[in-house]
């Protein structure tokens, strides 16, 4: 075809300098070695996947089997802990330890699925809007506002409370409620770069629009976009715990963090560790991710300037 | 000016109608009220002239615009559960989620204000990194959580605060608190931020080159202009204190709105939810609606440059 001769002609070696996924990624790394603070959230952030995801299996743990016989068992080091359940057991006498480290998997997992499904949404959507602007535009933000217009936790607990909880329901809520999010900055960015002049140059010569938004588009989204949804999962992990503490997540009998705060609330008086450690597991993540999110975010910041003006 | 205003007017009312439609979707989508309001054993005839009754073999356009004439009379259905009309439910709570969510503001700003400003003036000394820091926990922590842990401490372990509900001005500082505390993170950064960027203007330079103290340099100059983000975001915070609310008030036992959705959604209550999660989206949308006119008050210079896009 035409078109792909005509790309190739494009693509000179210039070009491909600009642009590509390992140009990408490499410039990604480069950032976060500039940046201490994003580096530690980081490697905390791996740990912490790593302790949900692979340690439980190890275990052979899944946080639901019970122990009548050793319930309350305070954590290792008070009097009465025990090594077999260092962060003591609940009212069930179900393990603190393991059941933290499945409820991170869930958190983990609503995050990342939700972010990936938002940002997909926005980027279409964002795309669309942005680079091709007039009525598709207008309907599409005049959507979003409408969305931005709910506080977010409002909107999820009344989505919620028509399809009853569940992990697909509220991967699915998150996102929904959150692509405009998302779809704003690509906007803005694909916005600032729509006018430029090697944009202009690829319309000139017939490179089809889908190749403009895949080739010189969209590589010019990808910084912002980043930040974004980094600052965006650290979100949905405080989110996912609120409503699954009201009982309005994941249900029960999975451990998740909020389901642990939430029944753990109910011992204060005499079980201090199943209200504090899961809020604990909850405070390091989102500070990892945000470490991670802050130090990206600084590291881009002269680049998102300049797409924001 | 003018064409701001009457922009920003129309585009709200828009959003109100977009709201309005999305609640009477909802309602729709619940289900059959009639199912629950008769006998198990009623005939379909019975079904059928309760339907008729209530209007619910209108066309869907006729129930909407009905739906929305009530609304405007400030009639929103009755509540399946206790039969009291959703509005007067509402109205009867609201005054202790407006009162939470005020003192949560205020508490917020009387804490950052002071943090931001030592902050920036001191930037990158002992005093900044650790409110950097602070900021950075208070942020990732989920207001919930550290309302337990408040009660944990002030209420079970030391005895100086209730627990739970409202009335006395002891009982609205842990809730305050709670729900003030990644506000005040987050406007601590803001201020910090803004005020370095405008401590860099070439008008603070030369209200100091000219032998003003420092104090009014700050004060008047520095200061007004590092405001102005700041209302934005006071209107934006505003709707995540209406939806934290949600969890705060649970967890505080506190009498006001969000206790009612949550209620509302153990009972299926589905007129109550709606009901108040329209009422709150539209405040929310209205504060903002002033937050954007002050904002544009404040500097006229984004009157114009909103109005022209």
């Amino acid at each position: 075809m035409s078109h792909e001769q005509l790309d190739a002609a494009d693509a000179g070696p210039a070009y491909r300098r600009r642009s590509g996924p390992a140009r990408a990624w490499s410039a990604l790394h480069a950032l976060l070695l500039q940046s201490p603070s994003a580096f530690i959230g980081a490697l905390i952030l791996v740990l912490i996947v790593f302790a949900c995801f692979i340690v439980p299996a190890l275990l052979g743990q899944d946080g639901e089997a019970t122990d009548l016989l050793n319930t309350f068992v305070p954590p290792v080091w008070q009097e009465g802990g025990s090594w077999a359940t260092p962060l003591g057991t609940d009212h069930l006498g179900r393990d603190t330890l393991s059941r933290i480290l499945i409820g991170g998997r869930i958190s983990l997992t609503v995050a990342f699925c939700a972010v990936a499904m938002a940002l997909s949404i926005g980027l279409v959507l964002g795309t669309l809007s942005g680079f091709y602007g007039g009525w598709i535009d207008s309907v599409i933000m005049r959507v979003g506002d409408l969305f931005l217009a709910y506080p977010f936790m409002l909107l999820t607990i009344s989505v919620i409370a028509l399809l009853g909880p569940s992990l697909t329901n509220l991967i699915i809520i998150l996102a929904l409620a959150d692509w405009v999010t998302y779809a704003r900055t690509v906007r803005g960015s694909v916005i600032a770069v729509r006018g430029k002049e090697y944009v202009r140059a690829a319309e000139a010569i017939g490179t089809p629009n889908r190749t403009i938004i895949r080739r010189h588009i969209l590589p010019n989204t990808i910084a912002p976009i980043l930040v974004l949804a980094t600052v965006r999962a650290a979100n949905y992990i405080i989110w996912e715990s609120g409503l699954s503490f009201l009982g309005m997540g994941v249900p029960p009998p999975t451990p998740t963090w909020g389901i642990m705060l939430a029944e753990g609330r109910n011992y204060i008086l005499n079980a201090w560790w199943l209200v504090t450690l899961p809020g604990l597991a909850i405070m390091f993540t989102i500070l990892s991710v945000n470490l991670l999110g802050d130090g990206l975010r600084d590291a881009m910041d002269p680049r998102l300037k300049r797409v924001g003006k | 000016m003018l064409s701001y205003v009457l922009k920003r007017l129309s585009h709200t009312l828009l959003v109100i109608v977009g709201i309005s439609i999305v609640s009477f979707v909802f309602l729709q989508l619940s289900g059959d009220p009639v199912g629950l309001m008769l006998p198990q054993d009623a005939t379909s005839q019975q079904i059928e002239d309760l339907r008729h009754k209530l209007g619910l073999d209108d066309p869907v356009v006729v129930q909407y615009l009905r739906f929305v004439g009530n609304a405007l009379r400030g009639d929103l259905g009755r509540s399946l559960f206790s039969n009291e009309p959703v509005a007067a439910l509402i109205l009867e709570r609201l005054p202790a989620t407006v009162e939470l969510a005020f003192f949560s503001m205020a508490f917020a700003l009387v804490i950052a204000l002071p943090i931001g400003i030592v902050s920036a003036l001191k930037r990158g000394t002992l005093i900044d990194t650790a409110s950097m820091v602070l900021a950075l926990f208070g942020l990732s922590m989920p207001h919930f959580w550290l309302g337990i842990m408040m009660i944990m401490l002030f209420s079970v372990q030391l005895g100086w605060l209730p627990t739970s509900g409202r009335g006395s001005f002891a009982q609205i500082i842990m809730p305050a608190a709670a729900m003030g505390i990644s506000m005040v993170a987050l406007f601590a950064r803001l201020t910090r931020s803004t005020l370095l960027e405008v401590l860099g203007q070439d008008y603070v330079r030369t209200a100091r080159a000219k032998g003003l103290p420092e104090y009014i340099v700050i004060g008047k100059h520095a200061l007004k202009n590092a405001m102005i983000p700041l209302v934005t975001m006071i209107g934006m915070e505003f709707g995540l204190l209406l939806g934290g609310a949600v969890i705060i008030e649970t967890v505080f036992a506190w009498p006001g709105v969000g206790r009612l959705i949550v209620q509302a959604i153990m009972d299926r209550d589905y007129p109550v939810v709606q009901g108040a999660v329209m009422l709150l989206s539209m405040i929310f949308v209205i504060v903002n609606l002033l937050v954007d006119l002050a904002y544009g008050w404040l500097d006229p210079d984004v009157s114009l440059r909103r109005a022209s896009k």
